[in-house]
């Protein structure tokens, strides 16, 4: 009988702790297929935040460590400023990145760390039970906005993708979903893409995926994908912010296309002793 | 073999013992009066082929540290107070997670953003903890330059031995002041291997994790236990202070860094009024001298310790559970970057001598 699919050997045994319905299953398994993909499963290393992801260094299989609440992008730098070659990458939720975790997300761009982040956001705190995000929508209900958002008394969601873009030292910054088929394959490329920019160290690179979270928004599964449709994807349009020129070959290699003159500010500092 | 010596600043000083000592990467941000250690970084790192990085924060710097230490690599950051206040969040995260960091405090006088003279205010929240949860940091306080270059060498030795954070504690007075320093032909860098390292798992059959959470109670529990029993190796094998002029000692001085240096020539200044005056000067301020201090409370000839800081009174807190109860403690402290006269000590010690204070003194 032909195999038609199986697990990647990119996420590890221990069963997800996620709520059923949530998209973390999905991305972790999109970056982990990347990691597979591009024979990086030896050398990659990770980095968890916190929130629902606290966990994923225990599900992601290549090396991975868990970084304090929105500095993961620091963290990241300390590692890939000494690992040149490897693939660095974090992994952050809304409230982490676009809240306590500013400063360090938007000094990493400046910086042109050649680092990759995967910001999920799923517009509301899941971990603490549903709270207000920077990200939750205008009139959105949570636990801490019970009335709805309301501008006048707690201001306007954070665009991330779009005010990072501003930055030169961005390298590619790109905007997805995975609701459907179609929208998980785009993800999927848009993941490739990072990771060909920074093999090519061209730079910092940032993909921002839409999420939901049904336990939060009081939705089931399917009513949150669609709630996530018609709302969220207002406010933040899919699409493509930075880079959307640079272009790779086959090999992944690069071959065009506008891209920051900073990148490569890393050395090897030489091999750890094990 | 008569060394070279240099005249150097000691904050340029731990600069240049940090890339010695095989230290490759330094993530800082400026503050006064720690700043010409991450000048001299800025220029002697990328010389050498390391990393250095002006963090956009203390917090992203201490994080920076923390990721660089995760993979493996040495890796120092420095500071004054106000900034090491905003690293306790990384340093409670680095005990968590057991990772070897070098931590440098020149300590300014405060409390909030205080004055950049000289103080010593910082004792607690670099020896009681500083940041949350149950843990330890190796601390430093060296009293020279020479010291300082010293010292710092032996922190990265120390730090990778025992995964923790080693703290270097200063103040304004060591890091600004200009001292013959005589570097060694070659420093005694101890390699220590890191199969912990989160690198890249490169053929090994399990992926590196670096983590400080763990929601299982009974297993935080047990992590924290083995952290205790690694304090208490610590505080076996590392204890380091120098015992001044302590034979026959009546009045016996407890002073660290720059007040220890002050000190020693009131102990020479005293010996001319016919008062014998020795000192104990902890090099290790975590772990304490404990065992030194409680000797010199059970010697005959010693009728009391006089405590000297350049704060209100925090390492006497550790000189009284040495001592037991069994000599008075008398205390001379000042404040708000003011270094005291050795006058000062000496009178307080004539006083002593003579029994006109009371115990705990004044300022």
């Amino acid at each position: 009988m032909a195999v038609v699919f199986e697990p990647t050997k990119g996420l590890t045994d221990k069963p997800f702790h996620y709520c059923p319905g949530c998209c973390h299953g999905i991305i972790h398994r999109l970056v982990a297929e990347t990691l597979v993909a591009n024979d990086a499963l030896e050398t990659a290393v990770g980095v968890a935040s916190v929130g629902c992801t606290y966990n994923s260094y225990e599900y992601i299989a290549c090396d991975m460590v868990q970084a304090a609440h929105g500095r993961a992008p620091a963290v990241a730098t300390g590692i890939k400023r000494n690992l040149k070659d490897s693939f660095v990458f974090t992994y952050q939720g809304d409230g982490d990145l676009a809240s306590i975790g500013t400063a360090e997300i938007v000094h990493a761009a400046a910086r042109s760390e050649n680092i990759t982040v995967i910001f999920v956001n799923n517009a509301v705190y899941g971990m603490t039970s549903g709270q207000m995000a920077p990200t939750t929508l205008v009139g959105q209900v949570t636990t801490t906005s019970p009335w709805g958002r309301d501008p006048s008394y707690q201001g306007y969601p954070i665009n991330v993708s779009e005010f990072l873009s501003n930055l030169a030292g961005a390298a590619y910054i790109e905007r997805v979903c995975v609701t459907d088929f179609k929208n998980i394959q785009n993800a999927k490329r848009a993941i490739q893409k990072a990771y060909n920019v920074q093999k090519n160290k061209l730079g910092f690179s940032l993909v921002e995926v839409l999420s939901t979270c049904p336990t939060n928004w009081g939705k089931e599964p399917l009513a949150a994908m669609d709630w996530l449709k018609e709302n969220m994807e207002k406010q933040y349009p899919l699409g493509c912010y930075k880079g959307a020129d640079i272009t790779f070959d086959a090999e992944g290699n690069y071959v065009s296309g506008a891209i920051p003159a900073t990148a490569n500010n890393c050395v090897n500092v030489g091999e750890v002793k094990k | 073999m008569a060394q070279k010596r240099v005249l150097m600043k000691g904050n340029e000083v731990i600069a240049e013992a940090a890339i010695r000592a095989g230290c490759r990467n330094y993530f800082g941000y400026p503050i006064t009066p720690q700043t010409e250690v991450m000048h001299y970084m800025a220029k002697k790192m990328v010389q050498v082929g390391g990393n250095f990085v002006q963090a956009e924060s203390e917090v992203a710097a201490i994080n920076m540290v923390y990721g660089a230490a995760a993979a493996g690599f040495r890796v120092m950051t420095s500071s004054s107070s106000p900034g090491i206040s905003l690293k306790q969040e990384g340093i409670s995260y680095i005990a968590g997670a057991e990772l070897p960091a070098v931590v440098v405090n020149i300590v300014r006088a405060g409390p909030g953003l205080g004055g950049i003279q000289p103080a010593q205010g910082d004792y607690f929240q670099a020896t009681k903890g500083g940041g949350h949860g149950d843990y330890r940091n190796i601390v430093i306080a060296p009293a020279s330059v020479q010291e300082l270059y010293e010292l710092v060498v032996e922190a990265f030795n120390l730090a990778d031995k025992y995964r923790m954070t080693c703290m270097i504690i200063g103040d304004g007075t060591l890091g600004q002041m200009m001292e013959p320093v005589a570097f060694r032909d070659e420093e005694p860098v101890e390699t220590i291997e890191k199969p912990w390292a989160a690198c890249g798992r490169k053929g090994d059959s399990f992926h590196h994790t670096v983590t400080s959470i763990y929601i299982d109670p009974d297993v935080l529990e047990k992590k924290n236990l083995e952290l205790q029993d690694k304090y208490k190796i610590v505080e076996a094998n590392e204890v380091r202070y120098e015992a001044i002029n302590m034979e026959d000692a009546e009045i016996v001085i407890t002073a660290f860094s720059t007040c220890s240096r002050i000190s020693r020539n009131v102990i020479r200044q005293a010996a001319e009024l016919g008062i014998k005056v020795g000192m104990i000067r902890p090099i290790t301020l975590w772990p304490f001298p404990y065992k030194a201090i409680a000797e010199a409370a059970d010697m005959p000839s010693v009728k009391a310790f006089l405590d000297v800081e350049l704060n209100a009174g925090q390492m006497i807190e550790d000189v009284r559970l040495g001592a037991n109860g069994k000599k008075p403690v008398y205390f001379h402290g000042r404040l708000g970057g003011n270094l005291p006269m050795q006058k000062e000590i000496l009178d307080k010690i004539v006083a002593i001598h003579e029994g006109k204070i009371t115990e705990g003194g004044n300022f």
